[in-house]
C-alpha cells in the first residue's frame, strides 16, 4: 500500500504521514492484519453494513464517530491521548524525573513483554468470539459484539504502533507474531491461557466482557501511569473505548438475570428451563468460572516482576496519580498481608513487601469493581422480591495461579478434602450439560427490536438510536 | 579497604624510557642484553608500601614491559636477554603484598592482567624475535619472583645453599599465583602433578639440585661460577645474535589526555561519563601505505606500528583510568585502499625483521583488546575502514553493528588469515566460526568487500540495520548493555571470547578471570582475618574451612 493511501486509511494523531519508519512497518503489517481479520474475524458478516463507532480523532467527540461500515473497511486508527503538559514519572525509584519519550534500553525487554502480552489478548478475543455472531440474541447485541471486535482490533493496532515505533526490528517481528498465534491453537496458542478457550455462547461472551475485559481495564489503567509516555498515552485512549466493552458485559449479564427473574416469577414451579430461560444456578456457575479465571490474569500474588515493574516506573497502581488514597508513591515501606495455605487445611498470614504485592493491589481494585456490578444484579433479584442472591466466589476458588493454584478450595474459601471437592465441583462450575443447555438457547434473532427469549432488552439503544434500530444491514 | 587506586589515575602514563628507569638497568653487550632488577624500595607508584627485596608494583612492570619492547625494536641484533638481579642473594620477591593489600579489586585484576601480558611478551620475543630469555637467579625467587623466570626459556639458579625458587601464595597468602605460575609449572615445565602439589604448598620453596631434579630450573651453578656459567650459556643461546638488523627508535607517543578525551594522531577516544560509554575511533590516513623499500627507515612513523602503539596506550588507559566506562563503541575511519595496501605490505614483507616485529606487536595488542574487561561494540558505517588488520577490531568485538546502506563494507585481507592468532591459537575468523571450519576458510579467503547483507549472512557482523532502524537499535543496544552487571559482563564476555581450544595463554587468562578473581574476593583472603590482609602482621589468619 502506498504511504499516501495508508495515511488516509488510518486515522491517527501520531504523524503517520511524516514517519517513514512507521509507514514502512505498517505497509508490511496492514495487509497481513486484513488477511488475519478475514480469516479469524467474525465469520459470516464481513460484507454486512454494521452501525459502528470509529475513532477518527482525539478531539472532543472525535473518538466516537458512528456510521454504517463494512468491517473489513473499518478505519482502524492510531491515537494517543494528547499530552497536556510535561509529565514526570509518578511512582517508583525514578519518581519526579521526566517521563521517557523513548524506550530506555535497560527496560526494553520488560516493556516489550508487557506490550506483547497486552497486545496478544486483543486479537485473541476476536478469535475466541468469531462464531458468536451466528447466534446473536438481537441486532443490538450483534452490533455490540462487532463493536467490541473491531475495537479489540484497534487495540491491537495501538500495541503494534508501539512495537513498530519504539522497538525496531524486534518490535516488527513481535507485531508479526501477533497475527500468527491463534487462540486455542495447539502449536501456536495465544500467550495467556484464558484467551485460548473458545467463547461459544453469549452468556460466556457477557462474562468475558464483564470479567476478563475488566482485567484488561485495570492492566491498561496501570500502564496509563507508566513512565514510558507513549505507552501511557496509548493506553489512556484505549480505556475510553474499553468502557463500552465492560458496559456490554455488565449489562449483558444483568439483562440475562433480569429475564431469568421474569421467567421465575411467571413460572412459579421455578423451572426456568421449561420456558427457555437460563436458571440462576447456571448463571452463578458461569460467574464462578469467569471471575476465578480472570483473577488468574493478574499474575502471582507475590511477584518479583510486579515489584520490578513498579520500581522501574513501568506499571503503577490503579489511579496511582489521581487517587487521593495513594500518598506513598515509592512504596518501599509497608507490607501486604497475604493468606496462604499452610498445608494443614488452613491458612496463615504472610507479610510481603508492598512492591511485591502490586499485582494484588491492582486486583483488589478490580475485585471492588466486580462487587459493584454484583450488587446491581442482586438489586434486580431484590426488587423482584426474590430471596436468591448471586455471589462472587472467594479469590482462592478454582485458581490456576498463585498460592491457591490447583487446591481443593470451595467458593466460600474453605479448604476441602480432595474427594469432597471433586464431589461438589459440578454444583459450582458449568458442567457439559449446563454448557449444552445454554448453547441450545442460542438462536439467531435478526428482526430489529426482537430479542431471544433468554435475555431482556436493554434500557436504551446505541448513540441515541431506538432499540429497534437496524443496527446491522445484511447484504 | 580504602579504594585509593580508583580516585587517582595511577600510573599517570604507561610510557617510559631506559633513561628514566627507576628500578631496572638494561645493558646491551653485543648479542647479549642484560636486564637487572634493582627495585628502589621507596619509589613505589604511590605511598603506603615499600618495594623491599626487589618486589614489584605496576611501575616496575611498566619498565619491564618497556625493556622487552625496546629490545625487540631498538636492539633487534640481540639474540639473548638475561634477566637477573642487581643484588646477589635476592632475585625477586614478586608482586608487593602490601601494594596488593591496599589496592582495589579492580586494580589488582588489571595489575595481574598487565603483568601477565608482559610475561607473554617475553615468551613471544623468545619464540618469534630470536631473542631468547634466560633467567639468572642469583638469589631467592619467590612468588611473582619465580613466575618471571618461568616466562623465560631457561632458568639458572645460584646454588648458595640459601636461594630457592618458590610459589608460596597458597601457604602464605591464601591466594593463587597471579601471573601464570601454576600453569607454567604444569604446562610449560611439565612438572609432575604430585610434585607440583608439594611445590605449591611449600612456602620456603625448593633449592639446589632438587630444583633441577624436579625441573623447576634448568641448572644450578655454585656462587663462584654463577656469573661465568650464565654468561657462557647466554652467549651460546645468543649464537652471535642478528647483526644484520638495524634497530629503530621508539619515540614518545603524542597524546592529549583529559577526563573527556584521549587524542592521538590515529586514535581518538571520547567519553560519555553519564552513560558510561566511550567511543574509540581508529583512523587510517591516505598516506598510510607510502612506505619506502626499507620500511624500517620510517622507524616509529611506520603507520601500522604508530597506530597500534596508540591503540595499545588507549586500551591501557581505558583499563586503569576509566574503570567506570563499561562499553566501548569501536569505530574506524579513513582510506580503505590505503588500509588494503598496508596489509599487502605487511603480508609480503615478512622477510624483513621490522615488518615481522610490527606484525607481532599488532598481534599482541589485539590480544590485549581481547582480554580487556569492557564491552566492545564495533560500528560499521559507510565511512568506516574495517579492512584487513583493522577488521580485526570488528572480529574481536563482542558485537558488530553495521549500517545497511550503500558504501558500508567489511574487507578481509591475507592479514586476517593467520597473522593475528588469538590466545587460543586460532585466528579471529576461525575462532568465530568454530562450528564450520569450511565456512571459516571460505570467509578468510574472500578478498572482495562484504556488503551489509553479505556481512550479516557471512556472520561477520551481528546485526545490519537500515537507516530507519539504525539510531534506535544502536541507542537501545547501548542503553541495554550499560544497565547490566559489570561483573557478570566481565565474566560472560571472557567466556564467550575464549571459545575454542585451550593454550597455556588462554588458560592463564581464563583462570585469572575466574578462579583468581574469586579467591581474591573471598574472606579467607581479604576478610578481616584473611591471609592476604594479615600478611606480615602478628595475627594469624582464621579460615572458614568449608570447601566451596
Amino acid at each position: 500500500m502506498a504511504s499516501i493511501s495508508l495515511n488516509e486509511k488510518i486515522p491517527n494523531n501520531v504523524d503517520l504521514a511524516g514517519d517513514r519508519k512507521l509507514q514502512r512497518a505498517l505497509e508490511e503489517w496492514q495487509p497481513n492484519f486484513i488477511d488475519w481479520w478475514m480469516e479469524m474475524g467474525p465469520e459470516g458478516f464481513q460484507q454486512d453494513q454494521i452501525f459502528l463507532r470509529t475513532a477518527v480523532s482525539v478531539e472532543e467527540g472525535g473518538w466516537a464517530h458512528f456510521d454504517y461500515v463494512k468491517m473489513p473497511d473499518y478505519r482502524w486508527g492510531i491515537f494517543l491521548t494528547p499530552n497536556a503538559r510535561a509529565r514526570t514519572i509518578g511512582f517508583g525509584d525514578q519518581i519526579g524525573t521526566p517521563v521517557w519519550e523513548q524506550v530506555p534500553g535497560d527496560l526494553r525487554k520488560d516493556l516489550r513483554r508487557i506490550i506483547v502480552t497486552q497486545g496478544d489478548t486483543e486479537p485473541a478475543s476476536v478469535e475466541q468470539q468469531r462464531l458468536l455472531g451466528k447466534c446473536a440474541p438481537s441486532l443490538y447485541d450483534l452490533r455490540n459484539l462487532f463493536q467490541v471486535n473491531v475495537e479489540e482490533g484497534r487495540h491491537l493496532w495501538a500495541m503494534v504502533y508501539l512495537l513498530h515505533s519504539y522497538f525496531g526490528r524486534d518490535g516488527r517481528e513481535e507485531a508479526e507474531e501477533m497475527l500468527v498465534r491463534r487462540s486455542g491453537h495447539r502449536d501456536s496458542p495465544r500467550i495467556l491461557e484464558t484467551f485460548n478457550k473458545p467463547i461459544d455462547d453469549w452468556l460466556a461472551f457477557f462474562c468475558f466482557t464483564m470479567f476478563t475485559d475488566r482485567d484488561g481495564k485495570y492492566q491498561l489503567a496501570a500502564l496509563a501511569e507508566s513512565g514510558f509516555d507513549p505507552l501511557a498515552r496509548t493506553t489512556q485512549f484505549m480505556l475510553t473505548e474499553e468502557a463500552h466493552h465492560l458496559f456490554v458485559g455488565e449489562t449483558g449479564v444483568g439483562r440475562v438475570v433480569e429475564r431469568t427473574v421474569e421467567l421465575m416469577k411467571a413460572a412459579p414451579s421455578g423451572d426456568v428451563k421449561a420456558v427457555g430461560g437460563i436458571p440462576l444456578d447456571i448463571i452463578q456457575k458461569y460467574l464462578n468460572e469467569w471471575y476465578s479465571s480472570s483473577l488468574d490474569l493478574f499474575g502471582g500474588e507475590d511477584s518479583s516482576n510486579a515489584a520490578i515493574y513498579f520500581a522501574t516506573g513501568l506499571k503503577g497502581r490503579y489511579k496511582e496519580s489521581s487517587s487521593s488514597k495513594i500518598t506513598d508513591h515509592v512504596a518501599l515501606e509497608g507490607c501486604y498481608t497475604l493468606q496462604i495455605p499452610n498445608g494443614d487445611g488452613g491458612f496463615t498470614n504472610q507479610e510481603i513487601p508492598l512492591r511485591r504485592a502490586m499485582n494484588l493491589v491492582l486486583r483488589d481494585s478490580y475485585v471492588d469493581d466486580c462487587y459493584r456490578a454484583l450488587e446491581r444484579w442482586n438489586g434486580v433479584l431484590e426488587k423482584a422480591g426474590l430471596s436468591q442472591r448471586l455471589y462472587l466466589p472467594s479469590d482462592r476458588f478454582n485458581r490456576r495461579m498463585g498460592s491457591c493454584a490447583n487446591l481443593p478450595i470451595a467458593p466460600d474459601g474453605a479448604m476441602m478434602r480432595p474427594e469432597a471437592y471433586a464431589g461438589r465441583i459440578a454444583s459450582w462450575l458449568p458442567t457439559p450439560d449446563d454448557l449444552a443447555y445454554v448453547r441450545s438457547c442460542m438462536v439467531s434473532v435478526t428482526e430489529p427490536g426482537k430479542f431471544a427469549g433468554w435475555i431482556a432488552p436493554p434500557r436504551k439503544g446505541i448513540d441515541g438510536k431506538p432499540i429497534d434500530f437496524q443496527y446491522v444491514q445484511f447484504h | 579497604m580504602a579504594d585509593i587506586t580508583d580516585s587517582i589515575p595511577i600510573p599517570a602514563s604507561f610510557e617510559t624510557h631506559p633513561d628514566r628507569y627507576v628500578h631496572l638497568r638494561i645493558e646491551v653487550a653485543g648479542a647479549v642484553a642484560t636486564i637487572r632488577l634493582d627495585v628502589k624500595e621507596d619509589h613505589g607508584l604511590r605511598p603506603g608500601y615499600a618495594l623491599k627485596l626487589n618486589s614489584y608494583d605496576l611501575g616496575v612492570d611498566i619498565e619491564l614491559a618497556d625493556a622487552v619492547q625496546r629490545l625487540r625494536f631498538e636492539h633487534p641484533e640481540v639474540g639473548c636477554v638475561v634477566i637477573t638481579s642487581a643484588t646477589d642473594g635476592v632475585f625477586c620477591a614478586g608482586a608487593n603484598i602490601f601494594m596488593l593489600g591496599s589496592s582495589s579489586h579492580a586494580f589488582k585484576v588489571n595489575f595481574c592482567k598487565y603483568t601477565n601480558e608482559t610475561r607473554f611478551s617475553i615468551e613471544d620475543a623468545t619464540a618469534n624475535s630470536g631473542q631468547i630469555y634466560l633467567a639468572a637467579l642469583n638469589g631467592v625467587a619467590s612468588g611473582g619472583g619465580y613466575e618471571l623466570p618461568l616466562a623465560c626459556q631457561e632458568i639458572y639458579l645460584i646454588d648458595d645453599k640459601r636461594s630457592a625458587v618458590a610459589l608460596p601464595e597458597v601457604p602464605y597468602l591464601g591466594v593463587l599465583p597471579g601471573t601464570g605460575g601454576i600453569t607454567r609449572v604444569t604446562d610449560k615445565r611439565r612438572i609432575r602433578r604430585d610434585r607440583s602439589d608439594v611445590f605449591l604448598t611449600l612456602a620456603e620453596g625448593i633449592k639446589g639440585k632438587r630444583a633441577v631434579e624436579w625441573g623447576l630450573v634448568d641448572g644450578v651453578f655454585p656462587t663462584s661460577r654463577f656469573h661465568a656459567g650464565v654468561a657462557d650459556r647466554a652467549a651460546t643461546l645468543a649464537a652471535g645474535g642478528h647483526p644484520e638488523r638495524n634497530g629503530v627508535t621508539l619515540g614518545p607517543l603524542t597524546v592529549e589526555a583529559s577526563r573527556d578525551r584521549l587524542h592521538y594522531p590515529y586514535v581518538d577516544v571520547t567519553f560519555d561519563h553519564a552513560a558510561r560509554v566511550a567511543t574509540l575511533t581508529v583512523t587510517v590516513p591516505d598516506d598510510a601505505a607510502d612506505v619506502p623499500a626499507d620500511p624500517s627507515t620510517l622507524g616509529d612513523r611506520f603507520f601500522p606500528l604508530a597506530c597500534f602503539r596508540q591503540f595499545e596506550d588507549a586500551l591501557l588507559r581505558l583499563r586503569f583510568h576509566f574503570p567506570e566506562i563499561g562499553l566501548v563503541m569501536v569505530e574506524t575511519r579513513g582510506n580503505k585502499t590505503a588500509a588494503e595496501a598496508i596489509d599487502g605490505l605487511l603480508a609480503t614483507r615478512q622477510d624483513h625483521w621490522f615488518v615481522r616485529e610490527t606484525t607481532h606487536f599488532i598481534k599482541r595488542t589485539l590480544k590485549r583488546y581481547d582480554v580487556t574487561s569492557k564491552s566492545f561494540f564495533a560500528v560499521v558505517r559507510p565511512e568506516s575502514c574495517f579492512v584487513g588488520t583493522f577488521a580485526e577490531l570488528l572480529l574481536g568485538a563482542d558485537r558488530g553493528y553495521m549500517q545497511d546502506v550503500a558504501g558500508a563494507s567489511v574487507t578481509l585481507t591475507a592479514m586476517n588469515d593467520g597473522f593475528y592468532p588469538m590466545n587460543n591459537g586460532l585466528t579471529r575468523t576461525a575462532s568465530r566460526f568454530l562450528s564450520d571450519e569450511e565456512h571459516a576458510r571460505t570467509i578468510a579467503a574472500t578478498r572482495a568487500p562484504f556488503e551489509p547483507a553479505q556481512a550479516a549472512d557471512a556472520g561477520l557482523v551481528t546485526f545490519a540495520f537500515d537507516e530507519l532502524d539504525w539510531d534506535d537499535e544502536l541507542r537501545l543496544a547501548i542503553e541495554e548493555r550499560s544497565s547490566l552487571s559489570p561483573d557478570a559482563l566481565s565474566g560472560m564476555e571472557h567466556n564467550v571470547r575464549a571459545a575454542g581450544p585451550e593454550t597455556m595463554e588462554s588458560k592463564v587468562f581464563g583462570r585469572l578471570s575466574a578462579w583468581q578473581n574469586w579467591i581474591f574476593q573471598r574472606p579467607n583472603a581479604v576478610g578481616a582475618r584473611g591471609a592476604l590482609t594479615l600478611y606480615g602482621q602478628p595475627l594469624q589468619p582464621q579460615f572458614d574451612y568449608r570447601r566451596c
